[in-house]
């Protein structure tokens, strides 16, 4: 099985999880056991497109257990008996191993996963450009040995495209602050948002240069933010900024000014 | 317009996420702090980075993290998404 596999570095691996749940893309070529016509392959196809129920299959990291996943896309590419070429848009964690296996019995005759390229992980497209670990080998090797990290800093891309497909919000210096201390966004704080914010959305927090301050569940829509002038609008969920990026920007209580004193 | 906004359209643009911002107050950030993630160093880059790889049929997805991790000299990194490693 080949295809994108995102690669999270350093504190990134705390983003991974929002990536987990987005949806994926493969290209796979299912080997019919059986001939059938074409207008009885589409006609079956077309029954696996929207939710299906699928038992995880055997070798699997999950509890097996019946579960509903949708599939938000299949293409019949091609098709050359045996073989059939797919394009499959779905949720995270459908098995395509397995949605192929239940095709083919509908189909009545049977079929198998002959091969499986993943083109899709949320954001990260295979059409965007994908680096092979024969490039990274060598752009590493310009690094350490040519002293040219140009390369590998071209392959790296900063952390932030790892939460990309998310709604945005960008907030002041203060507020990054404080959100990095670990504390809930208020509006207050809120320069910028995307429209269509809904309450219950995993949203991305970011400074005014950019920078991924944390991940947290909007409190409010997008409409009710513009509206008011206080309020919780965040509740922060996962902080990547270091707290001593941005300084504090709350008083600290008087008595402890110069640290606490004993009397 | 500030940089942020500039950054996070780009995202944006890669997500394929079409949606317009709103701006409900300016605010300047003190230049003294921070640092736009575009201006990077490497090193800053394997701190907070990420790397779209094309997996290869031959290793699992855990085995290609402990390649990459290796080969960087880094401690932590993780991978989007275990993508079996060949048919059984």
């Amino acid at each position: 099985m080949t295809g994108v596999l995102p690669i999270a570095l350093g504190d990134a691996v705390k983003l991974i999880g929002f990536l987990m749940q987005s949806s994926k893309e493969y290209v796979a070529v299912m080997q019919l056991h059986g001939s059938v016509d074409v207008g009885a392959l589409r006609e079956v196809i077309d029954l696996f497109v929207g939710k299906i129920y699928q038992k995880p299959p055997v070798r699997s990291s999950v509890k097996r257990v019946l579960r509903v996943r949708e599939v938000f896309g299949l293409e019949l590419v091609e098709y050359e008996h045996p073989y059939v070429l797919l394009r499959i848009d779905c949720e995270h964690g459908t098995y395509a191993r397995k949605l192929i296996h239940d095709i083919g019995d509908v189909l009545g005759v049977g079929a198998h996963m002959r091969e499986l390229r993943r083109t899709r992980v949320g954001p990260f497209k295979e059409s965007s450009g994908l680096v092979r670990m024969h490039d990274l080998s060598e752009y590493t090797y310009l690094w350490r040995v040519e002293r040219d990290p140009r390369m590998l800093m071209k392959t790296i891309m900063p952390g932030e495209y790892l939460v990309s497909h998310l709604p945005k919000v960008i907030i002041n210096d203060a507020a990054a602050s404080a959100v990095a201390h670990g504390a809930d966004l208020t509006v207050p704080g809120v320069s910028t948002l995307h429209e269509r914010i809904r309450k219950g959305d995993v949203v991305a927090i970011f400074t005014l240069k950019g920078e991924l301050v944390a991940v947290g569940v909007a409190q409010m829509h997008t409409e009710e933010v513009l509206q008011t002038r206080k309020g919780l609008f965040i509740k922060t969920k996962r902080v990547i900024i270091d707290r001593g990026v941005y300084p504090p920007s709350w008083r600290k209580h008087p008595s402890l000014k110069n640290g606490p004193s004993y009397q | 317009m500030n940089a942020g906004l500039e950054f996070l359209r780009k995202l944006d643009d890669f997500a394929g996420l079409g949606r317009r911002y709103v701006l409900i107050r300016e605010f300047t950030t003190n230049e003294n702090y921070g640092k736009p993630p575009e201006q990077r160093s490497l090193d800053e880059l394997m701190r907070l980075g990420v790397i779209s790889l094309d997996k290869p049929p031959g290793p699992s997805s855990h085995e290609v993290v402990a390649w990459v991790k290796n080969l960087l000299g880094i401690s932590k990194a993780g991978h989007g998404g275990t993508l079996e490693s060949s048919t059984p």
